[in-house]
């Protein structure tokens, strides 16, 4: 676990990552949009960019799926250099792009068609790949409907299959569920977990705090064009130092007194029936501490309950601001903004 | 061997005919030129010109018929010129990320957007063959079956290299455009002189020198000369003034009109070549 906290690249391709980027920078013009980024994904898992509009998700993710040139450092995705062998990087992922990408006037079954002719796919390979995605996605009885005519999280799940069709090895979702009501974005995790089941490495990028958290295995919080911080959800909760414990004893009083003494703890609050004892450390680790502690003084515990921190905290703790989910406003603004940073 | 053009020509196609205003009036557009134009200018012409007195065993056509083949030459520029407007669409609306970020090679997307385009353009010169002769125009009269057969065919070399010009030249236009407000002024900038400065509506003797000079290698100019050829044959009068075309003249204009493509798709790619579309 803990190796995941440094984030470290090696120098030599490590054949268990199949994302690995060192040292990435990308400019637009005087603007640096991403500011020397390094991280890798172990194949299997699903990783998360999470950070404000403008932090340089879009960026980062334009580079390694070869859109946006590398301007500074490397990149490897599958093993294939995104600077030399743009062509296999290509060939090895699936990409769902920020807005909803779907010709109007095309049905959805014409939308795969033609992606699997985009990758060359072979005859009969394409069309039992299609039957098969728009069963995964439930779109079958939408097959030749023209895709103005779906809503919202139908198109993004017909995206999600046509990300699919090729069998990437990595699958690229570049905030894959702005815009949707929270029912259909339950949904899109449901599905994006299952694909991540089969097999296919995810890597997302998302401002929604709620969905880094459940989705990812790991999550790294980018701001201003630089990585923060890197870790599991858990991890990175627990760097905060920001647990509550909740605790119901034999005898309060005593216990709180005891407690008070403790450097991890930061400060105690007492409720009607117990107390909150906020601390600096891991709660995980420092709960059976302090039962153990409460129980050789003879005290006993009735009731004990540990309060992570919540994403929202570990983000504004640090970048220092909140992130507003505003979809609507993000889709006026996105206008106003040059495409994609 | 990638045949990622041909996906790319399927897609303009279904789009071009779900999208029915589109077909509609660029069906339309040619006829009603012929009609309003073609009737209105030839009945003034023909009654001016109508006594210059022709020479002997040449066989003398009326505006209609000349103006016919200009008309096909004007709207296969128009429609490649503005072909190139559907790749700035793409790009506004996101669809171009798909492609560019696929691992199909950038020059099938040019030559598949160039086969469409080419496609609408020959549509569109069946239609004015067609109404053209009905409403009176001469295009192959005299002419035995085999004879027309083969003109058409000389037609659609002549209307297809022209119209894969443009296209590349519209394509590598598109591409690194931001608005269709800005498409539309280059388009209108490229379309005045080409069409005026050509032989599509009026013959270039009277022109000025210099403006002769343009017109003689404007690529307009080549393709009507073409048309007129096998339209109407090697040798006609035509607004009182001596039309004749030898075989070399024509596979000279041909020529042209291929090394011409040929220099607007290598700007394409390169154009291509150096785009970003996120």
């Amino acid at each position: 676990m803990s190796e995941c906290m440094t984030a470290a690249v090696p120098d030599k391709p490590n054949p268990e990552m199949i994302i690995q980027v060192k040292e990435l920078e990308h400019s637009y013009g005087d603007f640096k949009a991403v500011d020397g980024i390094s991280f890798s994904v172990k194949k299997g898992e699903i990783f998360s960019f999470l950070g404000p509009n403008g932090a340089g998700k879009s960026t980062a993710i334009n580079v390694l799926i070869t859109l946006l040139s590398l301007q500074k450092g490397s990149a490897t995705i599958a093993g294939f250099d995104v600077r030399r062998d743009a062509q296999k990087v290509r060939e090895s992922i699936g990409i769902v792009f920020q807005d909803i990408t779907l010709d109007r006037d095309m049905t959805v079954w014409e939308i795969l068609e033609f992606h699997g002719k985009l990758y060359s796919m072979p005859f009969a390979v394409r069309r039992a790949r299609i039957d098969e995605l728009l069963q995964l996605v439930e779109l079958e009885s939408k097959r030749d409907t023209r895709t103005k005519y779906l809503s919202g999280g139908m198109k993004r799940r017909l995206e999600i299959a046509r990300g699919l069709m090729t069998r990437p090895k990595v699958l690229f979702l570049d905030e894959p569920t702005i815009g949707l009501d929270p029912q259909t974005r339950m949904r899109m995790w449901e599905y994006i977990k299952g694909v991540n089941n089969e097999g296919t490495t995810i890597f997302l990028t998302t401002h929604y705090m709620d969905e880094a958290d459940h989705l990812s295995d790991r999550i790294s919080i980018i701001d201003q064009g630089r990585i923060i911080i890197s870790g599991t959800s858990w991890e990175l909760k627990n760097t905060l130092g920001r647990d509550n414990i909740y605790l119901e004893t034999s005898d309060n009083a005593a216990a709180l007194s005891l407690l008070e003494e403790l450097p991890s703890v930061n400060g105690i609050t007492q409720k009607a029936r117990g107390f909150i004892v906020r601390i600096n450390k891991d709660g995980t680790r420092l709960l059976p501490v302090i039962m153990e502690m409460l129980r050789e003084k003879g005290i006993s515990i009735s009731t004990a309950n540990l309060k992570k921190p919540s994403m929202d905290d570990v983000f504004v703790y640090y970048t220092g601001k909140e992130i507003r989910d505003e979809p609507a406003g993000k889709m006026i603004t996105r206008d106003m903004q040059p495409r994609g940073r | 061997m990638n045949y990622g053009f041909a996906n790319i020509y399927w897609r303009d196609m279904i789009r071009f005919f779900r999208f029915r205003t589109m077909v509609l009036s660029s069906l339309l557009q040619p006829a009603l030129w012929l009609a309003f134009f073609g009737i209105a200018m030839s009945s003034s012409f023909d009654s001016l010109l109508g006594n210059v007195p022709v020479p002997p065993g040449i066989h003398p056509v009326g505006y209609l018929t000349f103006m016919a083949a200009g008309i096909i030459a004007m709207t296969t520029l128009f429609t490649s010129l503005f072909g190139g407007m559907i790749i700035l669409f793409d790009k506004n609306w996101g669809l171009m990320r798909e492609i560019m970020a696929s691992p199909m090679p950038r020059n099938h997307m040019i030559i598949g957007i160039g086969l469409s385009g080419m496609t609408k353009s020959y549509i569109q010169a069946f239609i004015i063959m067609g109404f053209g002769i009905l409403i009176g125009a001469g295009f192959f009269t005299g002419f035995d079956p085999v004879r027309i057969v083969l003109s058409i065919l000389g037609i659609l070399a002549f209307v297809g290299v022209f119209s894969l010009a443009f296209l590349f030249l519209s394509a590598g236009i598109a591409i690194t455009l931001e608005t269709p407000e800005g498409m539309q002024g280059v388009m209108t900038l490229l379309t005045m002189p080409i069409f005026f400065a050509s032989n599509a509506l009026y013959p270039l003797d009277a022109f000025p020198e210099f403006l002769k000079i343009i017109s003689f290698y404007n690529p307009m100019t080549l393709l009507v000369d073409g048309i007129r050829y096998f339209a109407i044959g090697p040798d006609f009068v035509a607004l009182g003034k001596y039309y004749h075309y030898t075989p070399g003249d024509i596979i000279l204009a041909f020529s042209g009109l291929v090394i011409f493509a040929a220099i607007m798709f290598l700007f394409a790619r390169w154009r291509f070549r150096t785009a970003v579309v996120t």
